[in-house]
């Protein structure tokens, strides 16, 4: 294996989306940036760069960032139209200077969606996706009150394919990549990885149901299996878990249409 | 001087948790929704807090600096946390997993608390068990493990190499539940940037929404920081970029002691610094030293050869030289410190200097490359992503980096900090670790600090204040802290100097690596105490924080926090020069066995040290709290 770029240095253009809040007008803005060292990563490249812009005196261009090494969910770039960069199953964060070639041109980006407003440069609001948990994507189970954990046997083959699920990072590449910008892909996620296990059964209805719920009142679109967002996801989450969604969802719908509802009343002495 | 009484309960070792719980004050249920709790951070210790003490009936409100909790930077936690489960039957106890971190921490942490905290463990791993967390399995659908430093059995539980994002993602989940049912009031993009204290108890906080740039008072009965670790102060390390101290460093202000500064974790296998632009270095796992042998040429000459053009007998392995029982598999800091002597002899290598090599060719003949590719290959696969460098054809570059830190604010053995109504959990407290932590006990104690602890023993404090007795944000304190704030901001965007404070956290870094890293001697020490507070002038004359307060502004972020390491650098710098010992990750050269051990001195130092601020530009005070081991002999730890 060979480095994509063996050079010393190397000097590329920056086209960056600049707005200086949610309700400003954004737009292009171009800045030089020379003598990179072909084994920073991006972010280290925008930090060099604000640096400079800030020695200036004019205002560093905002980015999220925190882990730096792919698993927080934090960096949200598009670059060159694509979110998360050219390469495959990584984060912006991972992304190196020497995947690009002295003279090119970058443009850098927000996420682009209706459900994720530009809070300023390349910073978006992803709270949609905190609220969409919040409406289901949990087990209720009161500290104090578990079983043994062995108790409750998980064959291996769930475990490993709840776990893939579970490895999404919230970072919303997906509804990005999506022409629809689209949230099924982070939503069949968190349903499949909660579905799949024993532990996630009592729940699995009302879930999908609320989960589904709030990501359309949240203004994300509809998913017309296209699968951009797979290719996109830097855990590259399989779109498999939108189609066994999308059956727990119709099936959970059509229970809810016939089935009694008990009234419950949960009251005592 | 402050108070420090730790508060451990009397009687046998097994019996103290138990026996606590059963005296301490209880809140009754009506009266819980009365008192109002402010949890600051979002980490496996505020998440799992912060869910609790609501799903028991209190108000809580959650303030995380992060767009979203789920971002926390128990996030990138890799191996795993353990518990004294014995699925295995490989004869694990609670008592060995007192014993195992209490010896790892070189003898100086609290009996007691360790205990707990061995105890606890097990409820911890059914809880996230039925919260769904993925953890591995084996065939027949129960629980795996696998073996970690420090220990002889096999106790610790995983999730692939992302058990922390599984772990956090679980406490999420029960946060995220109690948000949507309106239990608690979650404030994301909010950094706390002062504590409020009314009448010597802790009774709220001042935020600075990040977004808007809005400042604003809570009031609450009782604050809680779950906030994390201050390994940043060293600029580089293996945390998430945005891990401060800030929390902690203005509770201090206030009158919270600091406790142990100087205890900071360096793990050996990291990938080097390769520039002056770094911004963050990667762990590599500790796993990699059962098969890859560290070495480094001999001659200062052959550093920047290519390594296959270095001869056999050219090479120093220099681990297996200097500790041939245990040879590459030397504790941490043993291995961390060897590998900075042979760059300080200016024998590393890589552009820097700052590197030695982890070179797994032996291990290749004997296993084949895709013998190795089975046991290490995501860990190949990272190496190349960052270096571009196959490490199946040439050596991996390793050198130590800062990875987590020990001390923090003091805590009694219920939490609470010298401040009534201040408790600290997580990394952000001092309590459970010693001077040197074993792998997997941190995400260990997060999660026993907020599930299991705290919902006791905070009970304890609020049954002694009235119900609705909490202060107004209207009052002089709330009022008098909330213009130290914004005097603060304008301060800074008002200096108009040349430097970026990336520039300022880069040097702080510098002095504290070079002076207060590794290895730490009397004059290293003396030199940083007079190039931090010099360092300091320099900020405040010459940091340049552009844009506005009131919308998002990263640079004035970033300025409050550096501004906070700063004082936290100086701090810890003094603790280190008055710690006169060795033990754990402080090593103190004057300190240490002929074999390059730590050398303890348990007559003098078998204490913790509490660091009480005395007032801008006056020296801290510097309290004591004797260690008293009742149960287990403090002994000169040996792995060999
Ligand atoms: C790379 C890496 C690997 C690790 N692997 C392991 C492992 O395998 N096993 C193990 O046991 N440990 C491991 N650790 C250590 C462990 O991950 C941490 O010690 C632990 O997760 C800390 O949890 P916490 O809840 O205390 O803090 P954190 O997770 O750091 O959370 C801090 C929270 O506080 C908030 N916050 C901080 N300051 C403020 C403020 N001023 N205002 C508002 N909010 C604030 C943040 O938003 C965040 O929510 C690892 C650490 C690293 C760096
Ligand atoms: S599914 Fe993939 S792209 Fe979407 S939020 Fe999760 S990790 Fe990101
Ligand atoms: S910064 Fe954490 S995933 Fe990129």
């Amino acid at each position: 294996m060979v480095a994509e770029n063996q050079s010393k240095s190397l000097g590329i253009t920056l086209r960056v989306w600049r707005q200086a809040g949610p309700s400003q007008p954004g737009r292009f803005v171009e800045y030089q940036s020379k003598d990179l060292n072909p084994n920073m990563s991006f972010l280290e490249m925008l930090d060099v760069v604000n640096d400079e812009l800030t020695r200036k005196g004019e205002e560093p261009i905002a980015f999220a960032h925190d882990c730096r090494e792919g698993i927080c969910g934090t960096c949200s770039c598009t670059i060159n139209g694509k979110p998360h960069g050219p390469g495959k199953g990584v984060a912006t964060c991972q992304v190196y200077m020497r995947s690009f070639r002295d003279g090119d041109v970058v443009t850098v980006e927000p996420f682009r969606a209706a459900a994720f407003p530009v809070i300023k440069d390349l910073v978006v609001d992803r709270s949609a996706f905190d609220r969409i948990q919040q409406a289901g994507g949990f087990i209720t189970a009161r500290a104090g009150s578990a079983p043994d954990a062995n108790a409750l046997p998980v064959p291996k083959p769930d475990a490993d394919l709840a776990m893939d699920a579970a490895t999404c990072i919230g970072c919303g590449a997906c509804v990005a990549a999506c022409k629809n910008a689209s949230a099924m892909l982070f939503v069949a996620a968190k349903v499949g990885h909660l579905g799949l296990l024993p532990q996630g059964q009592a729940e699995r209805e009302r879930r999908v149901l609320a989960m589904v719920g709030v990501m359309d009142a949240e203004g994300f679109g509809n998913c017309t299996n296209q699968y951009e967002c797979s290719a996109a996801c830097p855990k590259l989450i399989s779109h498999d878990f939108i189609a066994r969604m999308n059956r727990d969802y119709f099936a959970a719908s059509l229970k809810a249409a016939v089935k009694p509802v008990s009234l419950g009343g949960s009251g005592g002495a | 001087m402050a108070t420090l009484d730790s508060r451990i309960p009397s009687g046998p070792l097994a019996d103290k948790w138990r026996k606590h719980k059963t005296e301490i004050k209880l809140v009754n249920p009506a009266n819980k929704r009365k008192y109002e709790i402010i949890v600051v951070g979002a980490g496996l210790a505020g998440a799992s807090a912060a869910s609790t003490l609501a799903d028991l009936g209190y108000k809580v409100k959650n303030f995380v600096f992060h767009d979203s909790p789920r971002r926390a930077h128990s996030i990138a936690a890799q191996g795993g946390i353990n518990a004294a489960k014995n699925y295995q039957n490989d004869g694990d106890s609670v008592y060995r997993l007192f014993y195992d971190p209490l010896k790892g921490g070189d003898y100086r942490a609290r009996e007691a608390n360790v205990h707990r905290l061995a105890e606890v463990s097990v409820n911890i791993i059914d809880q996230c068990a039925a919260l769904g967390v993925p953890f591995a399995r084996e065939y027949g659908g129960l629980l795996a493990n696998r073996s970690f430093g420090g220990a002889q059995v096999s106790r610790t539980f995983y999730a692939r190499g992302q058990t922390g994002q599984q772990l956090l993602l679980g406490a999420y989940s029960s946060l995220s539940r109690t948000v949507g049912a309106g239990l608690v009031e979650l404030h994301s993009h909010s950094e706390m940037l002062d504590l409020v204290v009314v009448n010597g108890h802790a009774k709220g906080i001042i935020v600075r929404n990040l977004v808007t740039g809005e400042i604003t008072r809570h009031s609450a009965d009782a604050v809680i920081l779950a906030t994390g670790g201050y390994g940043n102060v060293y600029n580089l390390s293996t945390y998430a970029r945005g891990s401060n101290c800030t929390a902690i460093m203005r509770a201090y202000r206030r009158g919270a002691c600091l406790a142990n500064p100087c205890y900071t974790q360096i793990h050996p296998t990291c990938i080097p610094v390769s520039g002056d632009y770094q911004s963050k270095l990667t762990l590599m796992s500790e796993s990699l030293r059962n098969d890859g042998r560290i070495w480094a040429p001999k001659n200062p000459a052959d550093r920047l050869k290519a390594p296959n053009e270095i001869a056999e007998q050219d090479r120093d392995y220099f681990l297996e030289r200097l500790y041939p029982s245990f040879g590459n598999l030397c504790p941490r800091d043993v291995a961390s410190r060897a590998a900075k002597r042979a760059c300080d002899d200016g024998r590393g290598v890589g552009e820097s200097g700052l590197g030695v090599y982890l070179d797994f060719a032996d291990a290749i003949k004997r296993l084949g490359e895709n013998g190795v590719r089975e046991r290490y290959g995501n860990l190949f696969d990272i190496y190349h992503e960052i270096t571009a460098e196959s490490a199946y054809k040439t050596p991996m570059r390793i050198y130590p980096a800062v990875h987590y830190t020990m001390g923090g604010l003091w805590v009694d053995y219920n939490l609470m900090s010298n401040v009534p109504g201040l408790f600290v959990l997580g990394e952000a407290n001092f309590s459970d670790h010693g001077a040197n932590r074993l792998g997997a006990s941190a995400l260990m104690q997060g999660l026993a600090d907020g599930y299991f602890v705290i919902p006791y023993t905070i009970g304890d404090y609020l049954a002694g204040q009235k119900p609705g007795s909490r202060p107004s944000a209207d009052g002089a304190e709330f009022k008098a802290a909330e213009d130290s704030v914004r005097g603060q901001t304008s301060r800074f965007l008002s200096t108009k100097g040349k430097e970026p404070v990336s520039h300022f956290h880069k040097r702080l870094g510098k002095i504290m690596w070079e002076y207060c890293g590794m290895a730490r001697t009397k004059e290293s020490l003396e030199t940083a105490l007079q190039k931090i507070p010099a360092l300091r002038e320099e900020f405040r004359a010459n940091v340049n924080v552009p844009g506005s307060a009131e919308t998002l502004n990263q640079s004035l972020e970033q300025a409050g926090r550096v501004a906070d390491f700063i004082d936290l650098g100086e701090l810890l710098c003094r603790d280190a020069l008055t710690r006169e010992e060795s033990c754990g990750g402080h090593f103190r050269e004057e300190h240490q066995h002929p074999d390059g051990e730590c050398k303890r001195d348990d007559e003098k130092f078998a204490h913790v040290a509490a660091w009480e601020f005395q007032g801008e530009g006056k020296t801290p005070l510097r309290n004591v709290e004797p260690l008293n081991y009742e149960f287990v002999k403090m002994s000169v730890r040996n792995y060999k």
